[in-house]
């Protein structure tokens, strides 16, 4: 190839690449996330407190509180009231939706005498399961009691609901890499299914948002997160508590404010 | 009789299938004007006016596969995810190598099933 010819094509690669990177163009792509609730019209929000049940090593109240009280300060503009937590079985019980239902129960079961003693500050249940959370649910629907509290805080937007936190097991064939050294002494990587117990826990909150001015349920958010492990490993409940209530906070944070999804995207021409 | 027959057959066919190519060829540089200044107005965020002149592009040309691409995402921008999905899958099937394009397309569907997520 003469000196020439390499010039040539050497200005033929330049021209076509050149080409190629002029093609296209980079473009910023902003979509936003409409909020579910219109929450112009309050300028205070309360977190509440939350029926809770399953997992006793954590107190899935206090923390479930302040949580979102935290998310809420650094993502929303409304004011984030600094009350204190109700304990929202305990509340359930005092407003008789619950205590009625326990007098039919009463009626049926012949040893009963000490139900309500232990039904005090939400220990009540030692076992509960997601669906012994519904018996309390009858506090979310009681108007009068959320509009007289929404009038001691100013009329605010209310946060309450349900949240179910508990172990978890589930034992079964799982997808795992395996590295192999061939005879060259050449590292591989191979997927092996083996059978594995594992362990974790289970979250399942149910956020309520009720307007502290008609005492009326606005929205209801429901999720549920788990969360395995190796049975071997030893994970803490509240790490694992914290593990799952990050996957969440997105879904609720966008519930009350404008979020967006920012990209790049390709313009061609 | 049959060569000056065969030759004028040929000589048909020649100058149909040039005077589509040069329709053709027409059709894109058209298109393509279209292209161009849809992404000048884009880049000065007029999204509207950029959707106006990639629409005019793929109507000229519906072959254009970039001009579907961008279409796609300035329907994306607007919020119009339904136009949107249609003009990327219309360029991807014209050119299901582009990698462009699918990129495109994957980061848009990422969006949208959260979009719908959040929707639930």
């Amino acid at each position: 190839m003469t000196a020439c010819a390499k010039t040539i094509a050497s200005l033929i690669l330049i021209s076509s690449f050149s080409a190629c990177t002029t093609g296209y163009f980079e473009v910023p792509i902003e979509t936003p996330l409409e909020p579910k609730i219109d929450v112009s019209r309050f300028q205070r929000i309360l977190i509440a407190g939350f029926v809770t049940g399953g997992s006793k090593e954590i107190d899935t109240n206090l923390e479930t509180a302040r949580m979102l009280k935290s998310q809420l300060r650094n993502s929303s503009d409304l004011q984030v009231i600094d009350a204190e937590v109700f304990q929202m079985k305990l509340v359930a019980e005092r407003q008789g939706s619950i205590s009625r239902l326990k007098e039919e129960e009463e009626q049926v079961s012949t040893s009963s005498e000490n139900t309500e003693d232990e039904l005090t500050e939400g220990e009540a249940l030692p076992e509960e399961t997601e669906e012994d959370l519904e018996v309390y649910e009858h506090i979310f629907a009681n108007v009068n009691y959320w509009k007289q509290l929404g009038e001691e805080y100013q009329s605010p937007l209310i946060v309450t609901g349900t949240v179910y936190f508990a172990p978890h097991q589930r034992s079964g064939m799982v997808n795992r890499q395996r590295e192999i050294y061939d005879s060259f002494g050449r590292r591989q990587v191979i997927p092996l299914r083996t059978y594995q117990d594992r362990k974790g826990y289970v979250l399942s909150p149910k956020f309520i948002f009720i307007d502290g001015n008609t005492g009326a349920t606005l929205y209801t958010q429901r999720n549920r997160e788990e969360i395995l492990y190796d049975a071997a490993q030893n994970r803490p409940a509240l790490s694992s508590y914290f593990e799952l209530m990050d996957r969440l906070l997105p879904s609720f944070v966008g519930t009350l404010s404008n979020e967006s999804i920012q990209g790049i995207r390709i313009l061609l021409k | 009789m049959f060569w000056a027959f065969s030759r004028f057959t040929i000589l048909a066919v020649v100058l149909t299938a040039s005077s589509i190519l040069v329709v053709h060829a027409d059709n894109r540089s058209d298109a393509k004007a279209q292209v161009e200044f849809g992404i000048l107005v884009a880049k000065q965020e007029l999204w509207q006016e950029a959707i106006s002149r990639w629409e005019q592009a793929v109507k000229i040309d519906p072959s254009y596969a970039a001009a579907w691409n961008n279409l796609g995402i300035a329907c994306e921008r607007q919020g119009l995810f339904d136009r949107a999905s249609d003009a990327y899958e219309k360029a991807l099937n014209l050119e299901p190598n582009n990698i462009f394009i699918q990129q495109n397309y994957d980061l848009f569907r990422e969006v949208n099933d959260r979009l719908r997520q959040n929707d639930r």
